[in-house]
């Protein structure tokens, strides 16, 4: 397996977004393949979601019924587990991604596993759960198609629903050509599948042990369901003796009568169709029929700390449906790549900083990158209000430079320009003789009412833009001139 | 009516043209304009660049300033976005009670200029005359914050001899996001590509937003590659008539 560079849930330090986002907009292949997809997708979206008259109660209802459960999570979660025991399946509580990982490898080695199938699971690559079996000597194939494509590639995925949209038919081709031993292969879809298909198969008959994510959890019954759109995911969690579900505490939902809402807003706003093709739904271990051992690991791993943030905590209504990468307009050029986490795009812009905590460079920069345009807000189908948690986010991390990034931060240039210019705003006065300043001080830069080149870090606009002069008369000055007397 | 004017900083001191223009134009339809001079900056830019500690003492400065007031219209969406929808965040931020409740009796008074014309005083014909091929740019936080819908579209729609142009993929940030701009730059500028190529498309000699900062931003793009294209303030198309163009 190829190492791969450090995200934000891994040791050592990740890159910014800024360093990611630079090279990623300077692939053409990248920003042809993903403005190509999320065009389309978005499109499809805005369609499948129209045929409801009533989406906008729709999404009222998703939320509500989140944050009710988040309210009263401890119970539910109990809850979850008595009812998951009682119909013979087995409940792990890990607190962080160490614990996950362990308990899964134990469940594994128990078994004499030399390999597992693996299936719709973005947790187990927050906890870099791959990794860790490896070392344990197990190899885990990943069975969706685009994750069995970006592990073949030694990537990491790109989407939280479509991991490898940054690549294309050619590219896929091309992959499973040297990978997967297949000759005279075309880049018709079908084809392509039939090859993934072909060597699955023989995985999925000779794995002792299956590991899921999971969608939803149904406190009442101990129901566990995955949405999927392959098949793959029926297969992974029917066929081997043994299933192993890691999940997210935030995933649990009350009722059987949730899926009502949930089943809506998911599909329709994730693959725009209005209902997936496969929603496999499991409660326990039935004798004689699927896997004979049913584990479910309850993952915190930064969860909690999420939920004690009042405004922080809508983060965890998401339920994974990626109609905010897709309508997001600094996603659809740089890519999932560019923000070094699992989870990328508006979500992952607000998620990955809370759960890797604030103070790591690389993750800290994720709430800077967005416009704060409010698409994602938009089309969020459980209300989360993500400009407003990215704008929270911000006042954490430069907060946290303030306060505990010791003296050398007060001389940081942003910090000391925003300070002096707050200062500025505290007094008209003040504020005047800034404009006159500001007036006097471009001079050497302004050419006919234009600046061509500034200094320092505000050449980033000059590099690109030019910026209108100050004019020779402000607003206020005008209004004292003309409409005051005197 | 009796208005107070929130110019905004950034136009006071960049664009005053566009506060010449609300003032003519909103005294043209017979409205007492005031202008407090006490005024600075809302805090925006240091809220929203994570810098909430300094921007409070601008959100209370606002507050006082402007309370007096039954109307208070800006030429700007985004700094009416910042009092109307991020004031309420800024005081629980604060743990200031007392200023919640001032700003949510304040935070109905405030308008856009485009929302004011068209909902509250159910104006769309502003007498304008403007002989320009223009294109309208939305800007996100007027259309998604504000929701000032089609209303800056309708005023456009009643000018005299304007050839309003549809802009297309209109809804799309054009990239500034504030400090964004210079902090990303480089995704900055690859969304501003974007947003140019719809413009120049339009073969609009103007493009108009209700937001100067989008504008600056859209304008020194297309200054930069000397594309022709202006860019000029919604009010400063609505303020301007017949007799400016033949005085």
């Amino acid at each position: 397996m190829k190492a791969k560079a450090p995200d934000a849930f891994s040791r050592g330090t990740s890159p910014t977004f800024e360093q990611s986002a630079k090279t990623a907009l300077a692939d053409t292949q990248l920003r042809r393949n993903l403005g190509k997809a999320t065009q389309t997708i978005r499109e499809k979206r805005k369609i499948a979601v129209e045929e409801i008259p009533d989406w906008e109660q729709l999404r009222e209802a998703g939320r509500a019924l989140k944050e009710r459960t988040l309210r009263h999570l401890d119970e539910y979660l109990l809850q979850l587990e008595e009812s998951v025991i009682q119909a013979g399946g087995q409940v792990h509580w890990a607190r962080d991604a160490g614990e996950a990982n362990r308990i899964i490898a134990e469940i594994a080695k128990s078994h004499g596993a030399e390999e597992v199938v693996k299936v719709k699971s973005i947790a187990t690559d927050e906890t870099k759960l791959n990794e860790h079996l490896e070392r344990e000597g197990i190899h885990a194939f990943e069975t969706d198609l685009a994750e069995l494509i970006i592990q073949l590639a030694g990537e990491t995925s790109s989407h939280i629903l479509v991991p490898a949209i940054h690549k294309n038919r050619a590219e896929i081709r091309e992959l499973f050509l040297k990978e997967l031993g297949v000759e005279d292969l075309s880049d018709e879809p079908r084809a392509l599948t039939e090859a993934a298909r072909l060597y699955l198969r023989k995985k999925f008959l000779s794995a002792k042990v299956g590991i899921s994510g999971a969608n939803f959890a149904v406190a009442e019954t101990g129901t566990v369901c995955v949405v999927e759109s392959e098949g793959n995911g029926r297969m992974c969690t029917t066929l081997p003796p043994v299933l192993v579900t890691l999940m997210g505490i935030e995933k649990v939902i009350p009722s059987w009568r949730d899926f009502e809402v949930f089943m809506q807003l998911l599909p329709r706003s994730s693959t725009a169709e209005r209902m997936n093709p496969y929603t496999s739904f499991w409660t326990g271990v039935s004798e004689g029929d699927g896997p004979q051992e049913f584990h479910l690991v309850l993952l915190d791993n930064g969860r909690t700390d999420v939920l004690a943030d009042e405004i922080g905590r809508q983060t965890l209504n998401c339920i994974r449906c990626s109609a905010c990468l897709n309508v997001c307009p600094v996603y659809e050029r740089v890519g999932g790549h560019a923000y070094n986490s699992v989870y990328p795009g508006p979500i992952g812009a607000i998620l990955t900083p809370q759960l890797a905590g604030i103070g790591n460079p690389g993750s800290d920069s994720l709430p800077y990158a967005s416009s704060l345009c409010g698409a994602c807000y938009e089309v969020c189908p459980v209300k989360i209000n993500i400009p407003q948690v990215l704008i929270q986010l911000r006042g954490k991390v430069v907060r946290h430079k303030q306060d505990r990034g010791g003296r050398l931060s007060k001389l940081d240039p942003e910090n000391v320009a925003m300070r002096m210019v707050a200062n500025v705003f505290s007094d008209p006065a003040r504020f005047e003789q800034a404009q006159k300043a500001a007036r006097i001080g471009q001079w050497p830069l302004a050419r006919n009412g234009s600046i061509h080149r500034l200094p320092g870090k505000l050449a980033g606009w000059t590099e690109t833009r030019d910026l209108k002069a100050v004019p020779d008369q402000s607003f206020r000055k005008w209004w004292k001139q003309n409409r005051r007397p005197g | 009516m009796r208005v107070a004017l929130f110019i905004t900083c950034f136009n006071d001191t960049l664009f005053p043209e566009t506060g010449r223009a609300t003032v003519r134009l909103l005294e043209r339809l017979g409205h007492e304009v005031e202008f407090p001079l006490e005024q600075t900056c809302c805090g925006q830019m240091h809220f929203n660049t994570g810098y909430q500690r300094e921007a409070i003492p601008l959100v209370r400065r606002f507050v006082e300033v402007f309370r007096p007031y039954e109307a208070i219209v800006a030429p700007s969406g985004s700094c009416v976005g910042m009092v109307r929808e991020l004031y309420p965040m800024a005081a629980e931020l604060a743990g200031d009670t007392v200023l919640a409740e001032e700003i949510e009796a304040l935070a109905p008074k405030v308008f856009e200029l485009s929302e004011f014309l068209v909902n509250k005083l159910g104006v769309e014909d502003v007498g304008a005359y403007y002989p320009h091929r223009v294109t309208y740019h939305p800007t996100c936080h007027s259309l998604r914050m504000l929701k000032v819908g089609d209303a800056p579209l309708k005023l456009l729609r009643s000018v005299r001899g304007i050839d309003l142009v549809e802009l297309s993929e209109a809804r799309e940030c054009c990239g500034f996001g504030g400090t964004f701009a210079v902090k990303n730059a480089d995704t900055s500028m690859a969304m501003l590509g974007d947003k140019i190529r719809h413009v120049l498309d339009t073969r609009a000699e103007v493009c108009t937003a209700g937001d100067n900062s989008c504008l600056m931003h859209i304008g020194g793009g297309l200054h930069r590659q000397r594309a022709g294209i202006e860019t000029i303030h919604l009010a400063e198309i609505l303020a301007t008539t017949e007799e400016d163009a033949n005085p």
